[in-house]
């Protein structure tokens, strides 16, 4: 009760869970609460350009496509990225940092070294080559930085797993003849839970921003989808007479990972009394 | 202090060869037949059995690793395959502007980034703590490639106050000097209009690119701060009456930048990274636009060269950031 | 009657947190008389840095001073703001000995930057950092630290225990304090250590006509060094008193059952039953009543009385308002 009354006084986590409803609540909603839905396919070539306007709050896109619709159904698309992106990530790299922290040996330093080598890869440029080798597609994007964000995971179990293992209760767990599995689902993985979700959490926001910097760089998203990276990339023609064009679907991208991001903290402060705040 | 360095950088080599592993599988296992590859659709089986003998990629892999190991060595990447000129001289052509930038940025983001974590730090849970943390985490949250749009429109399309694009203005060409980089060899040759030109070019790419280290300089140094004030010595400080602002801005600041140096070291790479998108937004001519490219025209040659350029950065920056750390800290450099 | 260099009368500090508020300090006072040296004795969690930091000016964030008076040669130090205690209070005309002196140096910056620090701000008259330089090596001289010349340009971790705690005795003494608080400055150190700087304290304080305030938890200590004492139990004074008298014949059923605990001076371990009560769930009344083996139903109904029973001597304690002394 102490810790949800600290976190409700912690007002930047606040807006960020806010905002991350927001979110939720808009890729669900997103085709009911758009004024033009059908706007997602369909373009009005007479209406091409049109600054913002009460029938057109964001204005209109080249294609003369409602912007406000546009940025509303794009929500959608971003979070099945962050989401499919973080959960294959998750899938990957929690059981590898479960093995790697409870055994020691040949595998678990094979385990660790590998993730260490992928952590200093320079991770959009690996995502990048490998969207280039897989052909760009929202999908291939997708599985280039899922094989690009496990290792964070990896490490976080990994120490975590290590640590806990250490500790006592799994010696008594080990004395009692639980299995090892049991004891790495049952008894670690429910303890080693919290950075996960801090990470996992940030880790939403961070994909849904390297996402839109793969479909900006024409990586990602293809048209006619409405993406907002693609949306940035596609205004850069239209300027500086179309700002609306470039400043709304950019500020979608902000402020959707500024929700992930500040709600992340909040729960990091929560997990980690020690203050400490990495990125 | 050179022990000290030596050891350091003894312990980086493991993973500098790991990732000469990783490079090495990357390109040997990505195209099933890089000979057959490089042959065409029309090839006889003789003439792609000729190029792979040519490759060495008959021999085995410890022998094929070895080769490619000579060839990292001469710094042989081959050519290009977009700008059929040897990757290693393009890459030193355009290594200085990217360094260029990326030290402007990482200036920038030090210079205002740890004063506003001192800031924040000392004014914990009050609204310019709550204000500074919402701006840096939504400095981390900004896409670089929007944010360099954004403010292309305003400082360049609509005020005219700053260049658009590029490294010089039309019909300015950097004089030759022995650093490679426009600022610095325009000075030493003593031509301040172009090193004014230069400089007006650099502000806006820069900016775009300090943002995410300015945001993550801001938010190590409040945390560093926030714990150091828990320290004794900062209670003495105050107990013997040393006002408040000196004990912060110069005994608490230090003890504070040991985890802020990390940072910046760990920035580095990151900006490496992030000038890939700023570069080619920018029209910079360096090796992030060079990277781009590359990936377009899926030129692996380039991306490998890269690839390794970087990691290489990273560990030199690993070993820089060890001794600005004794440097900082006496009590490692006690330990020798 | 020369004016105390310290006073202090019902002193209440309260500390807002999370469970709500505390009263760290209910009702404290003690008087230090000039050239004395008075000890503050009490078990941790008593309140005892709560105190120091009170005199000084330094209660933490949320913390806040409820009642009473902090008399310094006859100044109200409450009345003070910040900048007037920075500038004639803290460090120049109060100074302070921490308890752990590793903890207390800055790790990174040398021992002169740090010590010299105090006298850039608190002695006017020393301009050049050469002659606060030469006024600090004399000083180290004195405390008898070796190699005072070269101990300047060294860092906190290349001294042991017993010679930082000289290092900041030292420093205490630069800007010629009229009153030393000591914040357990032994209790970090090994026994031999403890005895030397005990020795040494006690010298400075006749030799610069100091007036010392020693907290400690430390009766043997007590013993020892200081002319008068004052008992704290969760942050009330419960007795004071010259030294000598106080500890042989203590009033106060605390003193009694504290003095009991300490094993050189009682022939069995005796210990108080029950615990520390904690500051948020303070008993009213006295709150030593629910551990003491005398209390009445009336020491818990109000606050104690303050009574002298011999001159000298004030003890806080309902048993000796019909003078009768327990058996």
């Amino acid at each position: 009760m102490l810790i949800l009354r600290k976190f409700a006084r912690d007002l930047p986590a606040m807006l960020g869970l806010g905002i991350v409803l927001v979110v939720v609540f808009l890729a669900i909603f997103g085709p009911w609460l758009a004024p033009y839905p059908q706007d997602a396919f369909q373009s009005h070539l007479l209406q091409r350009l049109k600054p913002p306007s009460a029938a057109f709050p964001f204005g209109t896109d080249n294609l003369g496509r409602d912007i406000l619709s546009r940025v509303i159904l794009g929500a959608r698309g971003a979070l099945k990225v962050a989401l499919a992106v973080v959960g294959a990530a998750m899938a990957i790299g929690v059981p590898l940092g479960l093995l790697a922290g409870y055994t020691r040996g040949f595998v678990s330093e094979l385990i660790m070294r590998v993730t260490d080598v992928f952590l200093a890869l320079p991770q959009l440029i690996l995502a990048l080559a490998l969207a280039q080798l897989l052909g760009a597609s929202t999908e291939s994007a997708m599985l280039a930085l899922a094989l690009t964000y496990w290792p964070y995971f990896t490490r976080i179990v990994q120490a975590e797993t290590r640590r806990l293992s250490a500790s006592l209760f799994v010696d008594a767990l080990q004395g009692l003849g639980a299995g090892t599995w049991r004891i790495l689902l049952l008894h670690i993985l429910p303890n080693a839970l919290s950075p996960v979700i801090v990470r996992a959490t940030i880790g939403l926001g961070f994909t849904i921003l390297v996402a839109a910097v793969l479909g900006f760089l024409g990586m990602g998203a293809t048209p006619p989808d409405p993406d907002w990276g693609l949306a940035v990339a596609q205004s850069r023609t239209y300027l500086p007479g179309a700002w609306w064009f470039a400043t709304f679907p950019g500020l979608a991208i902000l402020v959707a990972v500024l929700g992930f991001n500040l709600l992340g903290d909040g729960l990091r402060d929560i997990a980690d009394p020690r203050l400490r705040r990495s990125r | 202090m050179a022990g000290f360095v030596l050891r350091r950088a003894l312990l980086v080599l493991p993973s500098l060869f790991g990732l000469l592993i990783v490079t090495f599988l990357l390109i040997r296992m990505v195209p099933a037949d890089p000979a057959a590859a490089l042959a065409g659709d029309n090839a006889t089986p003789a003439q792609v059995q000729a190029i792979r003998e040519q490759m060495g990629l008959d021999q085995p892999l410890p022998a094929q690793f070895l080769r490619y190991l000579g060839d990292v060595a001469r710094l042989d990447f081959g050519n290009s395959s977009y700008s059929s000129r040897p990757v290693a001289l393009d890459i030193r052509e355009r290594l200085p502007a990217t360094l260029e930038l990326t030290f402007a940025a990482l200036l920038i983001a030090t210079v205002l980034g740890v004063p506003l974590g001192v800031i924040a730090a000392v004014h914990h849970n009050r609204w310019p703590d709550f204000l500074l943390r919402v701006l840096s985490v939504a400095g981390i949250a900004m896409a670089a490639f929007w944010l360099a749009i954004m403010l292309q429109m305003l400082f360049a399309m609509r005020l005219g106050w700053l260049p658009l694009r590029g490294q010089l203005s039309v019909g300015l060409t950097a004089p030759d000097g022995p650093t490679g980089s426009v600022l610095l060899d325009s000075l030493i040759a003593g031509r301040l209009d172009i090193f004014t030109d230069a400089l007006r070019h650099l502000v806006l790419p820069a900016v775009t690119l300090s943002l995410g280290g300015l945001a993550t300089i801001t938010r190590f140094t409040r945390a560093g701060v926030l714990e150091t004030l828990q320290k004794d010595f900062v209670g003495y400080g105050r107990a013997v009456g040393v006002p408040r602002r000196r004990l912060v801005w110069i005994y608490v600041l230090r003890n504070s930048v040991v985890a802020t140096v990390t940072q910046i070291g760990l920035l580095f790479g990151g900006l490496i990274a992030g000038a890939v998108v700023v570069e080619s937004i920018y029209d910079w001519p360096g090796i992030g636009s060079y990277t781009v490219q590359a990936i377009l025209t899926a030129d692996s040659k380039v991306m490998l060269a890269v690839t390794l350029l970087i990691g290489l950065i990273y560990a030199v920056v690993n070993i820089l950031t060890d001794m600005v750390h004794a440097l900082i800290d006496p009590r490692l450099r006690d330990e020798g | 009657m020369a004016v105390d260099t310290l006073a202090v009368t019902g002193l209440k500090v309260s500390i807002q947190g999370d469970e709500g508020t505390a009263r760290i300090l209910d009702h404290i006072r003690l008087h230090l008389a000039p050239g004395r040296i008075l000890g503050v004795v009490g078990e941790s969690g008593c309140g005892k840095s709560t105190l120091i930091r009170a005199i000084l000016g330094i209660l933490p964030e949320g913390a806040r001073v409820e009642a009473g008076e902090v008399m310094f040669e006859g100044e109200n130090l409450l009345a003070f703001s910040e900048a007037e205690l920075n500038r004639n209070v803290r460090g120049s005309r109060i100074s302070f000995i921490p308890q752990d002196p590793y903890l207390a140096l800055n790790p990174l910056f040398t021992i002169g930057q740090q010590l010299t620090e105090t006298l850039r701000w608190h002695a006017p008259a020393l301009r050049s950092n050469a002659q606060r330089r030469a006024r600090l090596v004399e000083l180290l001289r004195r405390v008898q630290l070796p190699d005072a010349e070269g101990a300047l340009d060294r860092y906190p971790h290349q001294f042991s225990g017993g010679q930082r705690q000289r290092l900041l005795i030292a420093a205490a003494l630069a800007c010629s304090p009229r009153l030393v608080i000591a914040d357990e400055p032994t209790t970090a150190l090994d026994v031999t250590t403890q005895q030397q700087i005990l020795v040494l304290l006690r010298e400075l304080v006749t030799e610069f006509g100091l007036s010392m305030l020693f907290v400690t938890h430390d009766l043997g200590v007590v013993a020892e060094l200081c002319d008068a004492v004052c008992v704290i139990y969760s942050g009330q004074t419960v007795e004071s008193g010259p030294t000598a008298p106080l500890l042989k014949a203590p009033l106060h059923p605390y003193t009694r059952a504290l003095l009991g605990c300490h094993p050189e001076r009682s022939e069995g371990f005796a210990g108080i039953p029950g615990a520390v009560p904690s500051p948020l769930r303070a008993p009213p009344g006295c709150r030593f009543a629910p551990r003491c083996a005398h209390a009445r139903p009336a020491c818990s109904a109000r606050a104690p009385h303050l009574l002298t029973p011999e001159p000298g001597r004030q003890v806080d304690c309902i048993l000796y308002e019909q003078d009768t002394v327990p058996a």
